[in-house]
This record gives structure tokens, sequence and C-alpha cells, in this order.
């Protein structure tokens, strides 16, 4: 998840350990500063001298960065290793940190996350190393996603604004219109599996990350942080609105009980037995790359809305790359990450497919432009640019939201697979998280 | 001179060389005892110390005495996660030994065709990787693209899936019988073979059958093995983690982080940056098991000849 709220809580002064999450970007420019001038010309000369770091990553359109970084630099290996998506990796970076060997040089972090390992001091502060100098090159709201404090502890790598990524041939076969609202979308999920039992309008297992979007989008904020009070509330309007939609879908068996990013998911996007996702503005390098044999049958269109006529959006996903502060290499590492989020690698990236977080790119004609063959032409674009302006404000994240992500199967994940129901669920996580935080030293909910 | 060194000798002797054989002694047991400190004491010793000790995001570490097991005493996610591995003992380990001492009798018996064939591919699961076997029945027990789907489609039966709440135990319990079937047999059948064949001649004269020569003479004789494998399976267990672990990822909901007690403590160590709490889990989970395997050990060998 990245752009915790942003604009709204630009210039929010927050005090203590949770301001690490959500300061703002005045912050960090006096930081890094002074030194970047210093250490700008450093990096040549590291890039000359070369060396090996190893990057834990599973962004597809890095490989080619890192190919573009190895020629144009050829005293440098780039290891590129891909040790999982989102929560698996972070349970391997952890696990290398905790043992203190094994440490890669540079880590995809997504935005959501950042916070808790900055807070536990496990990530480089950039704006010494010349992240300090980039203020304005990173739209607002992942800028200020990677900012803790004073430090910048990553550079942003790609946005997840959310659009409707649908498959154009079921919905022409089954004879329904792309739903505008999440009650049309209610409407086409029962359509779409009567006309074929084996076909589902999404699938969906229990995801963290996915259902605080949507409560996000509907309005919702569970989480509200100052400091290090919080409160975590899952009864508000905005997330009934999500779970009274949702639970139909749930308790109809709408939703096809596979786990995204496993086998069966791939498989069911590529044989139209998936036909829709309702995800973040990285997902065409991953559907490109991912489900091949579904090229010209995907499409993308706004995010189906609670209000109809309404534009909301809000962020799922989008990542930094960060240096763990066990890096032995981090020079280097900075290096390879201003290449790949600031500099050409940028462009490499957008070729891609990737969702770039770096204002130059959105904003140019070039970008919105560009016509995505696997989308059947489609400016895809254009739509998620639209949606990344879109998004709505205010949204915060604990700064355990690891933590909080890893046990929401145990407690949410139960109403997709017994009697439980989904606020059944989230009175359950919330219990959980209160006193998880109140464990960890925050005052929650008092 | 002669006279000299007889009374210097029991003078300086007794200290000299008791000084010595101190030093030689420790000589011989040094490299071990380094080993041994650094290996099983120094790891033991670290947990018990983490297990004193609470870091929190916000505060720091601090001392906390006994709180942290006075708080895994009450946790209701540690105890149910022991009832789960402990019902997962009573229910899967007789079932397991129970097949593997059949396969032995068999095998011993003398009357199968192809003895080593079926040795050896009984035995074989246990060399694949308990990683590897898990993801391989994950596969298997998948409804939509699994050999369970599969079955479904073919016979238009609806196997129940495999995968959900109430049966995933159950579906665990399935492939740690089919890893470790083997693993036990191989014990059971190298008991049997050290039986002594004259008590089998013996048995003949007296006219015994087949069933009294295994009640009789076989079952009492492997007692020893059959101890020592209800010991490992009940660690076994008790440590149970491997296969839930990789089920996880295919059925996230029906597989909690606190699914099993070893499940737990890496839960709380890796994602909830609660190391202390996950030693304190870790060691009173080592105690349980080395009590219940010890009083199994007891009652196992009591009425041994």
């Amino acid at each position: 998840m990245t752009a915790r709220h942003r604009r709204a809580l630009r210039g929010a002064a927050l005090l203590g350990v949770a301001s690490l999450a959500l300061s703002a970007c005045s912050g960090s420019t006096d930081a890094g500063g002074g030194s970047g001038d210093a250490e700008a010309v450093d990096t040549a000369s590291v890039l000359e001298e070369g060396g090996e770091i190893t990057v834990w990553a599973w962004e597809p359109t890095l490989e080619d960065v890192v190919a573009d970084f190895e020629a144009e630099n050829p005293n440098v290996t780039v290891n590129l290793e891909n040790v999982g998506t989102g929560n698996d990796q972070y349970t391997a970076l952890q696990n290398a940190i905790a043992a203190g060997d094994g440490v890669p040089d540079v880590a995809q972090i997504e935005y959501y996350a950042v916070p808790q390992f900055a807070i536990a001091e496990n990530l480089t502060d950039l704006g010494p190393l010349g992240a300090g100098e980039l203020d304005g090159t990173f739209t607002t709201g992942p800028w200020t996603s990677v900012q803790s404090g004073d430090g910048i502890y990553g550079l942003p790598m790609d946005s997840g604004p959310m659009a409707l990524f649908y498959n154009q041939d079921v919905f022409d076969e089954v004879g329904v219109d792309v739903p505008t609202t999440w009650d049309e979308y209610l409407e086409a999920a029962r359509a779409i599996h009567e006309a074929d039992p084996n076909a589902y309008i999404a699938n969906d297992t229990g995801d963290a990350g996915f259902t605080t979007s949507m409560i996000w989008q509907a309005g919702g904020r569970p989480y509200q942080v100052d400091g290090t009070e919080m409160t975590i509330d899952f009864t508000d309007e905005g997330t009934t609105r999500f779970t009274e939609v949702w639970q139909q879908l749930i308790d109809e068996e709408l939703l096809a009980p596979v786990s995204s990013w496993s086998d069966e998911w791939y498989q069911g996007l590529g044989d139209g037995s998936i036909a829709t996702l309702t995800i973040g503005a990285w997902m065409p390098a991953n559907l490109e790359s991912g489900v091949p044999q579904a090229a010209g049958q995907w499409r993308v269109a706004e995010m189906p809305q609670w209000e109809s006529g309404a534009h909301d959006t809000a962020e799922n996903g989008g990542s930094s790359l960060a240096v763990p502060a066990a890096s032995e290499n981090a020079e280097l590492a900075y290096a390879f990450v201003e290449y790949a989020n600031a500099g050409d690698g940028v462009q490499t990236r957008v070729d891609g497919g990737a969702f770039p977080a770096t204002t130059a790119e959105l904003e140019s004609e070039e970008f919105q432009a560009k016509e995505f063959e696997y989308f059947g032409g489609q400016q895809v674009n254009e739509v998620l640019a639209e949606s990344a302006a879109n998004v709505v404000e205010g949204w915060q994240y604990v700064p355990f939201q690891v933590y909080a992500n890893s046990i929401f199967n145990d407690t949410v994940g139960q109403a997709y697979v017994s009697g439980t129901t989904l606020d059944e669920g989230l009175a359950a996580w919330q219990e959980s998280l209160v006193a998880y935080g109140d464990e960890q030293g925050f005052t929650v909910n008092e | 001179m002669t006279t000299t060194s007889p009374t210097a000798a029991p003078v300086a002797a007794p200290g000299w060389r008791r000084s010595r054989r101190r030093w030689v002694g420790w000589q011989f047991i040094g490299p071990f005892m380094a080993v041994f400190a650094l290996v099983f004491l120094a790891p033991i010793a670290y947990s018990i110390y983490l297990s004193l000790f609470r870091t929190q995001l916000v505060g720091g570490t601090s001392f906390v005495g006994f709180e942290n097991y006075q708080q895994a005493l009450q946790d209701p996610l540690f105890w149910e996660g022991l009832g789960r591995v402990s019902l997962f003992l009573v229910v899967q380990v007789p079932i397991m030994l129970g097949i593997a001492l059949l396969v032995a009798l068999a095998l011993d018996g003398g009357r199968l065709y192809g003895k080593s064939f079926f040795r050896i591919s009984i035995f074989m699961p246990y060399a694949v990787p308990a990683v590897v076997a898990s993801l391989m029945w994950g596969f298997m027990y998948g409804t939509r693209f699994g050999l369970v789907g599969n079955l479904n489609d073919l016979l238009g039966t609806s196997i129940p899936n495999p995968l959900s709440p109430d049966l995933i135990l159950a579906a665990i319990g399935n492939i740690v019988t089919w890893e470790f079937v083997g693993y036990n047999m191989l014990i059971f059948y190298s008991a049997l073979r050290v039986v002594p064949q004259s008590l089998y001649e013996a048995a003949e004269i007296d006219g015994a059958t087949q069933w009294q020569v295994v009640r009789a003479i076989k079952i009492p004789a492997i007692r020893g093995a059959l101890v020592i494998a209800t010991i490992f399976s009940i660690i076994g267990s008790f440590q149970l983690f491997n296969e839930p672990s990789i089920l996880q990822s295919l059925a996230p909901n029906a597989i909690t982080t606190s699914y099993t007690p070893n499940l737990y403590a890496y839960s709380l160590s890796f994602s909830g940056q609660q190391y202390n709490y996950s030693a304190t889990v870790a060691i009173i989970m080592g105690l349980i098991t080395m009590v219940i395997a010890y009083v199994v050990q007891l009652r196992g060998m009591r009425k041994e000849p």
C-alpha cells in the first residue's frame, strides 16, 4: 500500500515513533541536503570502483534495469533475487536482519511496510547519500511514504492508484456492462457466475492489502495514528459500506476461492475464470509477464464507485527500494536505487509496463498516450494517471502494518471459510491489533 | 645422589601427578566441551536469557523476569496450538506406527515376493524432503486443478476439500504418515532381524501359529524399538512445522499463524518481532515435550525383562 494520506498530512508534524511513518516532506531536505553534494561525486567513483550487490525484489521490470545498469557499469555485479512477494519477503528480510547474515543490499519494500522497518532502525537513511536532493522528483504520496522523521528510508519505485482491470471477452460473452458502481459489480458477479459456474468476477481468499484499500476508497478510516497514540476502529461508516457488499459476494459464493499470486490465480486470469481485478496501477507489467496467454483480452477502467457519479480511488500496494542498514555496500546500493527509481531505470521500467512514482514520467504526454498492445491498444496510463489524481485523502496505516497484515487471515480470513461474518472478522482483527499495539508500548483506543 | 631422589620423589610426585592428570583430562574433554557448550548450551542459555526480556517498538528493551512465561501460560493461542498437536499425536502416531509395524512384520515374515522392492519403495518417501512432500501433496489436494479436483470431475463425486479448516489437520496427518511410515518400518524391521532364529524354531516345535509367534516373540522382542519410535514421533508431532507452514500459502484461512506451537513461535518472531515472547513459547514447548517423552520412556521401559 502506498501513499498513506497524501496532502492531508503534509506538514503535519507527528511526534515520536509513528512520525517515522508519517512525517512530511519538509523534514528530510535538511537531513540530506548538505552532504548530498559531497556524496554525489563519490557515486561516480563508487560505480567506477564497482563491486557486487544483492537485490531482493519481485518487481518484474527490474530485470531489464539490472541488465542496463550492469552494461553501463561493467565493474558492478547485481544479483537480483526474488525471495517472495510482500509478506514472504519481509519475513525473509526480518529473518536475515535478526540473524545478521545474508541481508541484501537493496530490498523492495511496500510503502505500508516502510515504517515498521524504519522504526526498528533496519534501514539506511538515504538522505546523506544523495536522496536529500530528490525533493520534487516523486509524486507527493509515495515520497512522504518513504520518509520517517528526518530520514529518507527508500526511493519510491512505483505507486498503486487502483483501477478495475477486467477481461473484456468474459463481459462480451456474458453480455453485461463493465460495472461502474459496486452495486453493478455485485450484479455482474451474479451474471458471470450464473453463465459459467466455474467463472467468477474476482478471486478473494482474504487479502489484507485489498481489504484495507477497499475500506480506504469507501471512506473508512479505521486507523488513526498520532504519534504513539492511535485508534483502531473497524465499525465506521466506510468500513461497513464495504463489508455490506462484500459479505454478499462471499455468502453467494461469487468469489473464486483462489489466493492471489498462486499458480491457480495466474491460470484463472488467463482462462477467463477470474474476470476482474481491482488492484493497483502496477498490475499491467505483472499481467503481461504472468498471463501472456490472455494478451488482448484485458482492459482497464475506473474503479467501481460507492456512489454513482463519484470518482474516488485508493492506493493499493506500490513499493520502494530501500537499503537495509546491514548492507556493507550502502553507497553502491544507493547508486543502483537512484539509477532504478530516479535515473534512466525509470524509463526502462515504464517501457516494461510499470507505473512510475516520478512526476516527470507521470505527467508526460508520451506516458499517457502510450498504447498497450496487451490491452488491445488501450491508453491504459491515462486511466491510471487519472486514478492517481483521485485518491481519497486522509488514510493512515498503523506503524506495525506488516504484523497486522500477517494475522489478517487468522481473523478476517475466517469469514471466507466459516460462518463468521466480515464484520466479526474485522472486530477480531481489531482486538488482536489493539492488544499488540498496547504490548508494543503504543496507546491504543484510549 | 641415589639416596636423595627417593626422599624427594614422594614429596613432589603426588602434586605433580595430580596436576598433570587434571590437565590431560581436560585436554581430552576440551574439544568436546567447547563444541558442546557452543552448539548445545549457548543457544539454550541465550533463549532463556531472551525470554526474560521484552522489546517494544515504543520503549525499547526492558527486563521483565518471568512475565513472558506468565503470559504464555495464559495465552489461548498457545494452548489451542498445543491442543491441536496433541490431537494430532493421539490420532496420527498410532496409525503411522501401526502401519509401519504391519509392513515390518510382513517384510520379516518371509512370505512376501519382491521383498526388497517393497522395502525400498515404502522407505522412499522418507528420502523426499518434507517441504517438497508438502508442496506435492498440497497440489494434489487442490479441488480446482489438483488431483482431488480431477477425481471430482472424472467420477462426478464431491470429495470434500482437504484444505478446508475442518479437514486440514487430517490432510497434514496424511502427509506425515506418508513421509514417516518407511522410516519407522525400517526401525522395526531392523529390530526384527536380530531376533534369534532359535526362538522361531522352538515355537515351531511347540506348534505355535504365526499369530502366536508375532504376539509372543516378535512384538516383545522389538519393544525397545517401539518405544524409541514412539518417542521420536511424539517429538515430531510437537514440533510440527514444515507441513502446515508450506500448506499455509494454499490454505491461508485454514492454517492460522498460531496453528502449531512451533508455527506460533515462528510467526511471533518473524512477523511480530516478538523475539522474547517467541523464545518463551519455544522453551515452554521444549519442556513439555521433554516431560512427555520422558514419561513415555519410563512407562515403556518399565516391564522390559
